[in-house]
């Protein structure tokens, strides 16, 4: 048997095997046809291309095809329920995407006269009004092209303004060992030092031993809000006002903002910026990793530091401000060419219209109810290291899986079998085998009830002993577990061809 | 037979006439998991004691290896960068780190003996 | 709400499941002064026919390069994007999943990022390429801040032929992290020695190839100038269909190659989002950004791909990552890949040959027909002109004016520099017709007498 499934093709029924482009391509075979181009005289100063790039050919039925096929191995939202903690995996509406593809916005170019794409300046003005009047921010940097990149334009912000200042010492900023990853690289990134705030035993910042932390050494704070426990800082308007008294800013990540849009207004925690990720709260589609998007609304304090360029209002309609000069003059600089991710702005207005603001509030009181409803579901079986209420997502430990020999990895491989995406595991790093589990608004209470079921079902054969179903898990997949160690030992980055029979004998 | 000292930090030392060969303790691969990737100093290196010396990665974790004691670097054991995979099957035999001239043997004191060590491993 | 599943029976048996009386029980957490009573004030919900009518009026007031000649490039360049691209990109399979960090489940998402990957060092003539950046400009900075890891050194060179904002941005990070560089003035006739600025504190020498004024160079020997006193070559492709027709960066000796993948298969969308290409040699990709796609077995021998060298990044490494990077441009690398596998060898070479006439014939047309100056000695699909003297920014407007996208004025992207004013960067690819290129030179001709 030359496959696990026993077919001659190595297919099973409706999964269908797919080799690699570079291996089904065929030399002069073509999938757009193009005119013959004029005969010129080269003006490339002699710096043409001389040999081959190596690149496959196949005909348009044939990449279809391959695209189609290779489609079928992925889960998806448009699948199932895709409980990722911390990613906001809810629905991506269509309408998103047919508002980018219309004429006069997704043909835009960037460097068109102003005078041309008064309608675009205009709707990015709009968004920037939501995204200030939800958070009760100022000022809006739209700019950054992902949640991280947003972490940077409000690092660099900060920078900026401890700068204009004169203000050169403070060189740290803190944030939780709770923190998404991208915080303390962010904050390295920017040149300063990282050190942590400390926790209490409830899930969120100790006050009393996080105001001995601050002096003037730290230029800033950064942290998630509600948490990466899925817990609101119940502090976090006294955190604001230490870190205001001791000369340093506030970063609040928003990865979370979905758990709270019209709700809470972010400013009124007292915050000095924060990113908001479009493709979590605002639907845009993940793409299987990007793109993002990630403006980030900043306080009177931080706004006058924002990135080029902007938009404003001109006498004349709306203007982009793109030098460092006049309303640009403070700018820190800028972070990605262009004016930011244009198409993701279409889509997250879309999202935003359509819910309106009594829709955004019910969707956020949706995904909280959600996410307590699994807590409190689950809480008999499986084990929560802090009480609820919990914001958005459910965070539970593995000290239910304690002697089983069974562990977080392996109850979310089993889950896949079940088709259900696994929750976000061994993340936060605060909470030993993490489960994180954030269902969003858009599931139904059936779908919900079905996952609850099957979580259940799963701790309790762990718990009777079935290490070895869980470890063998999943078994109906398009792939079996693979492999991580051998690729990173041996990195395999790309194809390239099998040698000669020449070479190898060589 | 040179004695073997342990750090806090799960590294071991074997020091001989002057120079000591440094590892990762077997409890440090065990946490580790597979190991994937070492990156070892240069030869002539000169480290202080709690330096990162070296690297040592598995699929999902990445640690810096410090050295136990200060000193110059005088080899390296380039059969773990070829084969990371010996750091778990010998990591206190054949799958030392590196090798270096000791520049204050009064450090070595402030190290554990092996009964020391296998009593601080029970309380983690 | 069409998209918000609950009935009003379900949330209050839910509520009832949980123990508490009532949504607001949920939130205590939230200090009370802090809790918004009611929502905020913007408008209510609206059905798919009212968004979809107030989208299309921001729409109705622009004027779409599908509408109007249009000769803009500076970075970001029209090409015709076949019908099937947007048709599989947008397969929900694809569209609305998430980084493929379970590969059991993600198969698809990782087999075309590992031929992705393979294409861009196939296009680059480099070893190894990551799973995609933000942009060209991000990417950029990227690659500069990879140097000087590399070289463990501070100093970047920055050609004058670099895209000014990708210079703004490796500006911005530098002022940021704290390194140097040495930023060369805007060289619109390519004069400019690079070789001369190197010395043993430089990491690495930017250049980009075509040049931004549109230039081609062979840099092969800049390459072997970087090399002799340990710094890189970092070379920066903006517009990756050249290289259907020039050199690659990997035979010029390039270490790392930044660029910008827009023009295949990514909507022009206002600039963004766009797809940074990242590639380079064997020796240096554990100092790479970004994420990493590889191949491997499953459990059952079968070959299967898995994010890779993972210890790299943000998740792992925290403050000590090669980049704070996460999310990056997942859907365009895969409309980037599925475009270059329609056109394949035969078709990429061909779309760049047929650029290559078409902006050579439109360099002929309008010195010819409008009295302009072509100011380059070679280029591939773009070149500046320069308007006798007359504001290139005063020009466009007039065109614009005639709806036709003339050209992007060298000074929106260099403000304030007197010596840049009369000059009009002018591109032409496969979607411009003999129409279009007739009319930009009587309009053109008129509006610089």
């Amino acid at each position: 048997m030359s496959n696990p499934h026993g077919t001659i093709t190595g297919n099973r029924g409706l999964q269908l095997e797919e080799k690699l482009i570079f291996e089904q391509g065929v030399e002069g075979r073509c999938g757009v046809d193009l005119p013959d181009p004029p005969k010129v005289k080269s003006r490339m100063g002699g710096v043409e291309r001389r040999g081959p790039i190596g690149l496959p050919g196949l005909s348009e039925p044939q990449a279809i095809r391959h695209y189609t096929r290779l489609s079928q191995k992925n889960f998806a939202i448009d699948a199932g329920m895709y409980p990722l903690g911390s990613c906001t995996m809810k629905h991506n509406p269509r309408l998103n995407e047919k508002a980018v593809r219309m004429p006069g916005l997704g043909d835009l170019h960037p460097m068109q006269p102003v005078s041309t794409v008064q309608g675009a300046l205009a709707l990015i003005d709009t968004l920037a009004h939501w995204l200030k009047t939800l958070t009760g921010m100022p000022a809006v940097a739209m700019s950054p092209a992902a949640g991280a990149q947003g972490e940077l334009c409000g690092v660099m912000a900060i920078k900026a303004a401890h700068e204009a200042k004169g203000d050169h010492a403070r060189k740290v900023i803190l944030v939780p060992e709770s923190a998404h990853g991208t915080n303390p690289a962010t904050a390295a990134a920017c040149g300063y030092a990282v050190e942590a705030i400390p926790a209490n035993e409830r899930g969120r910042v100790d006050l009393d031993a996080f105001k001995k932390e601050l002096g003037p050494h730290v230029a800033g704070i950064m942290i998630t809000n509600p948490n990466t426990c899925g817990l609101f800082e119940n502090d976090i308007v006294e955190i604001g006002k230490a870190v205001h008294a001791a000369g340093g800013y506030f970063y609040c990540d928003g990865a979370n903002f979905n758990a709270i849009v019209g709700r809470v207004r972010p400013g009124d925690l007292g915050i000095d910026c924060m990113h908001i990720n479009l493709h979590k709260t605002f639907s845009t589609p993940h793409g299987g990793g990007g793109p993002g998007s990630g403006p980030v609304v900043l306080s009177a304090a931080l706004a006058p530091y924002a990135p080029l360029p902007f938009v404003v209002h001109g006498p004349n309609g709306f203007r982009l401000v793109e030098e460092a000069k006049g309303e640009g003059a403070k700018t820190f600089g800028r972070l990605k060419a262009f004016h930011g991710q244009m198409g993701m702005f279409v889509r997250a207005l879309a999202y935003m219209m359509s819910h309106g603001s009594d829709g955004m509030r019910q969707a956020s009181e949706d995904a909280v109810l959600n996410a307590n409803y699994v807590q409190a579901r689950l809480g008999e079986v499986m084990t929560a290291p802090f009480p609820g209420p919990c914001m958005h997502e459910a965070l539970f430990d593995d000290r239910f899986l304690n002697g089983s020999g069974v562990s977080t990895l392996d109850i979310a491989k089993a889950l896949i079998d079940e088709g259900f995406h696994p929750m976000t595991m061994y993340f936060p790093l605060v909470v030993h085998g993490a489960l994180l589990i954030e269902p969003t608004e858009s599931e139904t209470k059936e779908t919900l009830d079905q996952f609850i079921a099957v979580m259940r079902g799963l701790a309790e054969r762990a718990k009777k002993g079935d290490a070895d179903f869980f470890h063998h898990a999943p078994r109906l997949t398009p792939r079996r577990r693979l492999d991580e160690t051998l690729a990173a030992r041996k990195p395999v980055l790309r194809w390239r061809p099998a040698p000669t029979e020449r070479q190898a004998a060589e | 037979m040179p004695e073997r000292k342990f750090s806090k930090d799960h590294e071991w030392i074997e020091v001989d006439g002057g120079v000591g060969t440094v590892g990762i303790t077997d409890y440090a691969q065990g946490q580790l998991g597979d190991v994937v990737f070492v990156e070892l100093p240069v030869v002539g290196k000169k480290v202080a004691k709690g330096d990162n010396a070296a690297v040592v990665e598995s699929v999902k974790a990445a640690s810096e290896v410090y050295t136990p004691v200060s000193g110059e670097v005088t080899a390296i054991n380039q059969a773990i960068v070829d084969d990371p995979a010996k750091v778990n099957a010998e990591a206190e035999g054949g799958a030392w780190f590196f090798k270096l001239k000791l520049g204050n043997a009064g450090e070595l004191s402030g190290l554990m003996d092996r009964a020391a060590y296998d009593a601080f491993l029970k309380t983690l | 709400m069409r998209y918000l599943p609950h009935t009003d029976a379900d949330r209050r048996a839910m509520l009832q499941a949980i123990g508490v009386p009532s949504i607001d029980s949920l939130f205590r957490d939230v200090p009370e002064a802090v809790r918004l009573k009611q929502s905020v004030d913007l408008p209510p919900q609206q059905g798919e026919l009212e968004v979809e009518r107030a989208i299309a009026g921001f729409a109705a007031r622009n004027i779409g390069t599908s509408s109007a000649p249009s000769f803009l490039g500076a970075g970001a360049y029209r090409h015709h994007v076949p019908a099937a691209v947007d048709h599989l990109i947008q397969r929900g399979e694809f569209l609305t999943s998430y980084t493929p960090y379970q590969p059991e489940v993600s198969q698809g998402t990782l087999q075309y990022l590992f031929e992705f990957q393979t294409q861009v060092a196939l296009l680059t003539g480099m070893d190894v390429a990551n799973a995609s950046m933000y942009d060209g400009a991000s990417a950029t900075a990227e690659a500069v801040m990879m140097a000087n890891r590399v070289t463990r050194r501070e100093r970047a060179v920055v050609s004058g032929n670099l895209h000014p904002h990708y210079r703004e941005v490796v500006a911005t990070h530098a002022r940021y992290l704290g390194f140097a560089v040495d930023f060369l003035p805007p060289d619109p006739r390519a004069n400019e020695d690079l070789a001369a600025r190197i010395d043993d504190k430089t990491s690495c020498v930017v250049v980009q190839n075509p040049g931004f004024f549109g230039q081609v160079r062979d840099y092969t020997k800049l390459g072997e100038a970087c090399h002799a006193k340990g710094a890189l070559l970092i070379v920066v492709v903006n517009e990756i269909v050249s290289l259907g027709a020039v050199k690659p960066p990997g035979e010029m000796g390039a270490d790392i190659v930044a660029g910008e993948g827009q023009s295949l298969g990514v909507a022009l969308g206002y600039g963004g989002p766009y797809v940074g290409l990242f590639a380079t040699r064997d020796r240096f990709v554990r100092q790479m950004p970004g994420r990493l796609c590889g191949q491997t077995v499953d459990a059952d021998g079968q070959r299967g791909f898995v994010l890779t060298l993972s210890t790299r990044e943000q998740h792992i490494r925290r403050e000590k990552a090669t980049s704070n990077i996460c999310t990056n441009s997942g859907l365009c690398s895969l409309a980037f890949t599925i475009h270059l596998t329609l056109l394949g060898e035969t078709g990429f070479t061909r779309l760049a040959a047929l650029n290559h006439a078409k902006a050579a014939e439109l360099a002929d047309r309008l010195e010819k027909g409008a009295g302009v100056k072509v100011v380059n000695d070679s280029f591939f699909n773009e070149f500046t002109v320069s308007l006798n003297g007359k504001s290139a920014a005063e020009v466009a407007e007039k065109l614009a004016a005639k709806r036709i996208l003339g050209g992007v004025p060298v000074s929106r992207l260099y403000p304030g520099r007197p010596e840049l004013a009369d000059l009009l960067l002018v591109a032409a690819t496969e979607t411009n017709t003999g129409e279009d290129m007739t009319a930009l030179a009587a309009a053109l001709k008129e509006a610089v007498r």
